[in-house]
């Protein structure tokens, strides 16, 4: 474990929300350095690029390989804080997946339709996509829309696209020098800018190279905070709730090594039937 | 004076018609009036058969369907999805 580790109450907000946000931990020095690199000529994306492009080979290769501490983005994600939500997710020295400086132009009318990135994945192993913010991003500005606890609805990218408004959507409205971490299948999506400045988001997609296992500060991950939020519905799910309790529960087995974890018995209770029964006897 | 249809989807929080609405879009056939990511935070109507009070006819109901074997702890989207209907009149 880490230096700046998350506790294990912040862990279960991940696991049960799908997202963590730290809002102004980035120094406005920093915050300024990175925007005048948006404005002449950021780092070149993997997304897209043509074969014959360095960038093109850049994914799966060690984050550092990409940005290190001599970079501007280097010294953003070398930050104590930063550092601490990375490595308890991910673990240390993670994968590049890609990244893609995300523009907003001012009065720019239209809303994205709500989108979970890249495919359908059936992995417990998850993602990151860190969201950073580097100058101050209210609602109007185009502040990104995204849906606690959506990361383990299993969809296929745009296929959301009919829903425009849900119970509980939120707004990554934030101060200069913010960064949301949120589960690889979160929905989201972007937002109308309705201000005569430019939006930027720089969103980072990165994979775990170790085990996602025990990562966090384990001292707390029995206590009754962790399994309140592990055991907390969100106002949009419906007749399948359970189900979402069902897959908290699972996701916090994978990332706290607590096979026998379970909220509302639901796991347990099915486990225990292949145990009394031989599985000729199951339905 | 021409009839055109707007579109109303609900979602809901089960397949009871009374039961909250928890996701919803308007497509307006008429004009501008079409909804857009974001744009509310309070859906228009608490249930689909508020929505049927104010005068929206329902064009479609969500069927129940058996889960998947294999993935019946497996949730996805929103599945009580009812389609509702207005026609108004255009000059």
């Amino acid at each position: 474990m880490t230096r700046n580790a998350l506790s294990a109450i912040d862990m279960a907000r991940f696991v049960a929300h799908g997202y963590l946000r730290l809002d102004g931990v980035v120094p406005h020095e920093l915050c300024r350095a990175m925007l005048a690199e948006f404005e002449t000529g950021f780092t070149p994306t993997a997304f897209g690029a043509r074969f014959d492009t360095p960038q093109a080979h850049w994914p799966g290769r060690p984050i550092e390989e990409i940005w290190n501490e001599g970079t501007t983005f280097g010294r953003v994600l070398a930050l104590p804080a930063v550092q601490g939500l990375v490595t308890s997710l991910v673990g240390t020295s993670p994968a590049y997946d890609h990244h893609f400086v995300h523009v907003v132009e001012p009065h720019h009318p239209h809303g994205q339709p709500w989108h979970a990135d890249a495919v359908i994945d059936t992995r417990w192993a998850f993602d990151i996509q860190l969201f950073f913010f580097f100058h101050d991003t209210p609602r109007e500005m185009g502040a990104t829309l995204f849906l606690p606890g959506s990361h383990l609805r299993r969809v296929h990218q745009g296929e959301i696209g009919r829903y425009h408004n849900i119970v509980g959507q939120e707004v990554m409205a934030c101060p200069a020098g913010s960064v949301f971490a949120c589960h690889h299948g979160t929905w989201h999506c972007g937002q109308p800018n309705r201000t005569d400045r430019r939006r930027f988001m720089l969103k980072l997609r990165l994979n775990a190279r170790v085990p996602q296992r025990q990562l966090f500060d384990m001292t707390d991950a029995r206590s009754p905070e962790v399994y309140d939020i592990l055991h907390r519905y969100q106002p949009w799910q419906g007749t399948d709730a359970r189900l979402d309790l069902m897959q908290h529960a699972k996701l916090w087995r994978y990332v706290s090594g607590d096979d026998t974890y379970d909220v509302e018995y639901y796991l347990t209770r099915l486990e225990n039937q292949s145990r009394a029964a031989p599985p000729t006897r199951a339905r | 004076m021409a009839a055109r249809q707007q579109l109303l989807l609900l979602c809901l929080a089960s397949p009871d018609l009374a039961s909250q609405v928890v996701a919803w879009s308007l497509y307006d056939g008429a004009g501008s009036a079409t909804s857009m990511s974001g744009d509310s935070d309070a859906p228009p109507y608490s249930s689909v058969l508020h929505a049927m009070q104010d005068g929206w006819r329902v064009l479609q109901l969500p069927q129940p369907q058996p889960s998947t074997p294999g993935v019946e702890h497996q949730p996805a989207f929103l599945k009580w999805e009812f389609a509702l209907e207005r026609m108004v009149d255009v000059t």
